[in-house]
């Protein structure tokens, strides 16, 4: 058994910052990955995936982006070389190839049983991402076997999938992306559309996330927001990052021929049924889409940047027609699950978990003394989950578990924020 | 209904209670669970008489106040006796009954006082579906508009928002809009 101040699991860009905080206090600790660094955006992304957030914006604890284009977006790859840059800057103590099997209290701290060795820590970070495994309704049950499924992690591009139809599920950045790419490869493309948020790309001449950024929306404090559940179960947003900077909404995919239908709700007798709910959704995301664009309009002028930046605009309406509230399964190839992932900690004590399987916690701090959770959506702000957002959790919840190591002295006792 | 002094508006919508059970279950998921009962009995003809009167929810046996009954028919254009409203637009009830009371509950939570609202519902329907003429029919509505007229001080933006979450959160409105498993079976 080997012995640590703190043990993180993961080596992402939580596992990472968190580590770039404990270096700046010395405090013993290690990384456990289960493949390199920032493993999932190596393995588990599709060709064309580029960040929704612009290259500038992937500030962490002592490292920024070092490129040449600081409006463009990320692909994949850039992703890992980013991580793996910060990751070398410091010399974080990564312990790669370790996959995690169990995590347990013991009197004095937490054991973190691994494919290679167990580890003794006073402290325990959880930064294992928050899209570790893809949710597919149960309905994806009912699906006759002539039809594929795939999800957004074992997508790649669309010469994977067979030429017949393809329905896509879900509405967020994935499903639109996924529809648009896959409806340009030929393809007749369905999209199931249900609770989304939509976007300009830029708004004003602005990258919407550069407004995002500076009307404070990013910022926005889990213990400020009026139902913190809620908004930690909001859908990605509507965006893709392209060089041209194009907006990807309903309507867009719509130009590309994709057909647009409300949520699956069902497969009865070789059809699929979709719900007649389509123009409330549309019309809820219009409505706060120029929500949104307000509140942008309003910070223009009070900070007097009116003058200077392109007049405002509004978008057109999503466009929805009568929409068919069923599809034949006999012509369909593919159904693309495009339905938001969940986080897995099948290495877990159970009673950490709530009733959908979520970490319980309070931006971060577990019920349990010297546990933590780092990088999950609107964990502490509702720039959390992003590339940008997690350094500041990470050195809030830093100084929390620096006051627990130094308190502790090995008692157990219960987190207090 | 008694309105807390923490609500500005008076809808007679208490929101306090609604957010209280809201709290209540979802603490306790159990609480949530709830059996909605209805008792029909033919009359004559298609004249029938349904009456609700007992439900199960928040951990027990519930009843309403006092039994309620309504009676549903067939118009005379059919050669039947009108009694009440064809069980079709009984449903279109309990969508615009379902979607005004949504209006109220989330105007009242949003701070806005209504003076009226007013809802039209229209239904297509081809009989070809009901009456076995043509099999790629179908028996129940093509489409369904609902059109409101709220008179209040909120914006337009504001009364669209509140009629865009009361659809979201409506019982009837998922009803319609979604299938659902039906078992129908003689005893």
């Amino acid at each position: 058994m080997r012995t640590t101040d703190v043990v993180v699991i993961g080596g992402g860009q939580a596992g990472l910052a968190m580590s770039h905080c404990l270096t700046g206090r010395s405090i013993d600790h290690v990384v456990l990955e289960r493949g390199h660094t920032a493993n999932s955006w190596r393995t588990e992304r599709w060709d064309s995936l580029r960040l929704l957030t612009p290259n500038w914006l992937s500030r962490l604890p002592g490292w920024t982006y070092r490129g040449d284009d600081p409006d463009g977006y990320m692909t994949a790859a850039d992703v890992a070389e980013h991580l793996d840059g910060y990751r070398t800057s410091f010399d974080a103590p990564v312990v790669g190839g370790t996959e995690v099997v169990e995590v347990a209290a013991t009197s004095d701290g937490h054991r973190v049983t691994t494919n290679d060795g167990e580890w003794h820590a006073r402290a325990v970070v959880i930064a294992t991402g928050a899209a570790s495994t893809p949710k597919i309704p149960k309905v994806a049950e009912l699906l006759p076997n002539h039809i594929d499924q795939v999800t957004p992690i074992d997508y790649r591009n669309p010469t994977q999938l067979s030429d017949r139809d393809v329905l896509v599920v879900g509405a967020s950045a994935s499903g639109l992306q996924l529809a648009d790419e896959i409806a340009r490869s030929g393809r007749r493309v369905t999209l199931a559309v249900g609770d989304h948020v939509r976007l300009p790309r830029t708004y004003r001449g602005m990258d919407i996330h550069w407004w995002m950024n500076v009307i404070g929306q990013l910022d926005e404090r889990y213990d400020e927001v009026d139902d913190i559940n809620r908004a930690r179960r909001l859908p990605s947003l509507q965006l893709i990052g392209t060089p041209e900077r194009r907006t990807l909404d309903l309507n867009a995919v719509a130009e590309q021929g994709v057909d647009l239908v409300g949520r699956l709700v069902g497969v009865a007798a070789d059809r699929a049924q979709f719900s007649g709910s389509l123009a409330n959704y549309c019309a809820s995301a219009d409505l706060k889409e120029v929500r949104l664009l307000e509140r942008i309009d309003e910070h223009a002028r009070d900070t007097g940047l009116d003058d200077e930046i392109e007049a405002p605009t509004r978008p057109e309406p999503t466009r929805v027609g009568p929409p068919s509230l069923g599809l034949d399964l006999s012509s369909l190839g593919t159904v693309v699950w495009a339905t938001g992932f969940r986080p897995r900690y099948p290495w877990l004590d159970p009673g950490l978990l709530d009733r959908k399987g979520s970490l319980v916690h309070d931006g971060g701090v577990l019920p349990v003394a010297g546990m933590y959770v780092l990088g999950v959506p609107f964990q502490r702000r509702r720039k959390s989950s992003f590339l940008d957002g997690v350094g500041d959790d990470a050195i809030e919840l830093c100084d929390h578990l620096v006051d627990h190591l130094a308190s502790s002295h090995g008692r157990r006792r219960t987190n207090h924020r | 209904m008694t309105i807390t002094e923490a609500s500005p508006v008076d809808n007679g919508v208490n929101v306090t209670a609604l957010l209280g059970a809201r709290e209540h279950m979802t603490e306790m998921p159990e609480l949530a669970q709830f059996q909605w009962r209805a008792d029909c009995k033919w009359v004559n003809g298609t004249h029938s008489r349904t009456t609700v009167n007992t439900f199960s929810g928040a951990g027990g046996e519930q009843s309403h106040r006092q039994p309620h009954s309504v009676e549903t028919d067939h118009p005379e254009l059919f050669a039947s006796a009108d009694n009440g409203m064809t069980p079709p637009e009984l449903v279109l009830a309990g969508l615009a009954g379902c979607i005004t009371a949504g209006v109220a509950s989330v105007a009242t939570n949003r701070g806005i006082q209504l003076r009226s609202v007013h809802a039209t519902v229209e239904a297509d329907m081809d009989l070809a579906g009901i009456l076995g003429i043509d099999s790629d029919v179908r028996n129940g509505f093509n489409s369904i508009r609902v059109r409101y007229e709220i008179d209040t001080d909120a914006t337009k933006e504001e009364i669209e928002a509140v009629v865009a979450q009361s659809q979201k959160r409506s019982a009837v409105f998922d009803i319609v809009t979604n299938p659902t498993a039906v078992l129908v079976e003689v005893v």
